[in-house]
């Protein structure tokens, strides 16, 4: 099956919760939805599965239009953040209830129930209600019922927001594994970049009830079209300064001048925005040509094999802050005056509408 | 240790006198009931029982009476559970407002409606049947159910709707198979409530009938020739066994329904002077059985005047809601 989303919009009581959007995902694809809280994942999800109706535009799937058709009739499957189950069913029945519904022979459910649950590690578990199980467990109940289910569309919540940290690594890996035999289309919702990066697949980054940008995740995350999709796409949050480009010079609001080089070379003069993510912002020079910004120090977060480095520059603290990620231990005293590197050839630069007006050529990933 | 289960004692004993008291009775006759003040009774009779049990008037009153209970329990579910989910997840236009007139039937004195019924259910030949008092009730204990499952319904989150609309059940199905289990004890305090509301209600069931029920049939043991006391004390007895059993059956859930009133005012049960932890209720129980001691007690050692015995009993409840 193939999903089409044609100019859909989605207006509650004045406020946009989606604006907008056309979006075609194709049948076997792992497809991530990508954006802060409050960016409209969840609604397009429920505009996709039918639970909510557009204000405008229209869902076809295969070319058929189901904009108004009932969720019953439609062969759709959502797992949620919050793990969903029926408290008062077995596993087993929780499992098996949507075949039950559509009256399938005993041999096939069972048949189905029992893959679904060898695929999620559940077997062991059938006979149990869901409330007895560990959060991890229940949330993979709610997918093995997806799984049995074998729907045509699969609608993921955030559904490893709930889970720590050890569990939803497990999970998250498994689940690309899990649904690439089904030949459904795979939607993934998620806030985080990092994951969108693990599930690979495409991603559509979007902010503020719009797509801002569609299309293989890995050329999302290097090749951003806007200032938009590149802060959308970056986790810790990108690093954005203004620059003035006169002549063969670069000046930054704090009066950092530094010679326009690598692919600040090119631009025309003018006003200019530029993004840095923050693992090529670095404490130590890279080569030659990189721009130096002094600075001091504001705050060290330290993850055991990454710090984060906090620093602000300029006169007053806040007129430019910068994050830094750098591996391996660094402690480095607040206050402390430091120099921050910028490789001119590993940022992007927006003209000032914030389409993208040059990025790095060679990603050299 | 010792001092909490001497307070806790002495409650429990406040609890049960009346009780006792009522069981002795019904086990004496009207000479040692009215002749002198026996712990137990000394000519121990089981007459006032064999008579409830031997006289059509009396038993068909207890079958007529669970027959409407019956039914305006089941009349009101079956009407609450669909309005209920109605108000849990749909919004239209003045909701809110219909659900809180909804409540305001209920705050209205039964008195009010009595002749209203009457005079309808003369008209349409409903007088004197056992429908007549099930659908009046309905007026107060429809509303009841339906805030009490509204609130049981809401805490079930919206997503398991979706989800079972999603695996392709139809509304009905799912609220059959999925939904209804789940809210199982809510529904199991509905019916609790209603039960107790129509099997104690007394001035519609005299108005709507000719004196069938059991509770119209009780005052019928005071007459011209005095009371007859050991009958009354019986049917008293009686009538309290099926409450009790209604009682142990959804015990487990009425503490959550009692719960639901916190929604409106949270509070935390607090440890007092006797030792245990009490709520508001339970001070205002503390506060009302107490007080109606004061009031015997001023009767029985003062006099009949209870103008002082009262300021005592507000005294005694200032007293049990700061204190205890």
């Amino acid at each position: 099956m193939s999903l089409h989303l044609e100019r859909i919009s989605l207006t509650v009581g004045g406020s946009h919760h989606i604006d907008d959007v056309s979006l075609t995902l194709e049948r076997g694809t792992i497809n991530v939805l990508l954006g802060p809280t409050l960016a409209g994942k969840t609604s397009l999800m429920r505009l996709m599965a039918g639970l909510d109706r557009p204000t405008s535009g229209r869902v076809l799937a295969d070319g058929v239009d189901v904009t108004g058709c009932k969720v019953e009739a439609r062969n759709v499957a959502m797992v949620y953040q919050q793990f969903i189950n029926y408290p008062t069913l077995s596993v087993y029945e929780n499992i098996a209830s949507p075949l039950r519904v559509q009256r399938r022979p005993k041999d096939e459910i069972d048949r189905k129930v029992r893959a679904a649950a060898a695929l999620l590690r559940l077997e062991s578990h059938l006979d149990r209600t869901p409330l007895q199980l560990s959060g991890g467990q229940q949330q993979r109940c709610a997918i093995a019922r997806a799984v049995a289910k074998e729907a045509d569309l699969v609608l993921l919540d955030e559904p490893l927001a709930n889970l720590d940290y050890k569990l939803r690594e497990e999970l998250r890996e498994e689940l690309p594994r899990i649904f690439a035999a089904t030949g459904a289309i795979f939607v993934y919702a998620t806030t985080e970049p990092t994951e969108a990066l693990l599930l690979g697949g495409s991603t559509a980054t979007l902010s503020e009830g719009r797509l801002v940008q569609f299309g293989p995740t890995a050329e999302v995350y290097h090749r951003p079209r806007s200032l938009r999709a590149a802060a959308t796409f970056s986790d810790p949050p990108l690093n954005v300064a203004t620059i003035e480009k006169r002549g063969e010079a670069i000046h930054l609001p704090d009066g950092t001048r530094a010679p326009s080089s690598g692919l600040l070379a090119d631009l025309a003069d003018g006003r200019y925005r530029i993004g840095v993510r923050a693992h090529d912002l670095l404490l130590a020079r890279p080569n030659e040509g990189a721009i130096e910004i002094r600075g001091s120090v504001d705050v060290t977060e330290m993850t055991g094999s990454e710090s984060f480095v906090h620093v602000h520059t300029g006169a007053h603290a806040g007129d430019l802050r910068w994050v830094a990620l750098t591996p391996g231990v660094h402690e480095v005293v607040p206050g402390a005056s430091i120099g921050i590197f910028v490789d001119p050839k590993r940022l992007f630069v927006f003209a000032e509408d914030g389409q993208l007006a040059a990025g790095p050529v060679d990603t050299g990933y | 240790m010792i001092a909490r289960r001497v307070v806790l004692g002495l409650y429990l004993a406040q609890l049960v006198l009346p009780i006792y008291w009522l069981i002795t009775l019904s086990l004496k006759t009207n000479r040692e009931i009215i002749g002198a003040m026996t712990l137990l009774p000394q000519e121990l009779t089981f007459e006032n029982y064999y008579t409830i049990f031997s006289q059509p008037s009396w038993y068909n009153g207890y079958l007529y009476s669970i027959s409407y209970v019956v039914l305006n329990t089941i009349i009101s579910l079956v009407i609450a559970l669909p309005a209920a989910y109605a108000f849990s997840r749909y919004r239209f236009l003045g909701d809110k407002h219909l659900f809180f007139w909804l409540l305001s039937n209920r705050m209205a004195p039964p008195a009010v409606f009595a002749l209203p019924f009457f005079n309808l259910y003369s008209a349409i030949g409903l007088f004197d049947s056992i429908w007549a008092v099930a659908l009046a009730h309905c007026l107060f204990n429809v509303p009841l159910a339906i805030w009490i499952l509204e609130g049981f319904m809401s805490g079930v989150p919206r997503e398991i709707d979706e989800t079972a609309r999603l695996d392709g059940y139809s509304l009905p199905r799912f609220f059959f198979r999925i939904f209804m289990p789940l809210i199982a004890s809510g529904i199991g305090v509905s019916a609790f409530f209603c039960f107790m509301f129509s099997w104690v209600e007394l001035l519609l069931v005299r108005t709507l009938t000719n004196s069938k029920a059991i509770s119209a049939i009780m005052t019928q043991t005071v007459s011209s020739a005095g009371t007859d006391w050991g009958l009354l004390a019986a049917a008293g007895v009686l009538t309290i066994i099926p409450g009790a059993l209604v009682i142990w059956f959804v015990r487990n859930y009425i503490a959550k329904g009692f719960a639901l009133i916190a929604l409106w005012k949270p509070e935390r049960a607090r440890v007092g002077v006797l030792g245990i932890p009490t709520t508001r209720g339970d001070r205002l129980f503390i506060t009302l059985l107490g007080s109606a001691f004061i009031n015997l007690a001023w009767l029985g050692l003062v006099g009949p005047d209870l103008g002082w015995a009262l300021a005592l009993c507000l005294v005694y409840a200032l007293a049990v809601f700061r204190l205890v």
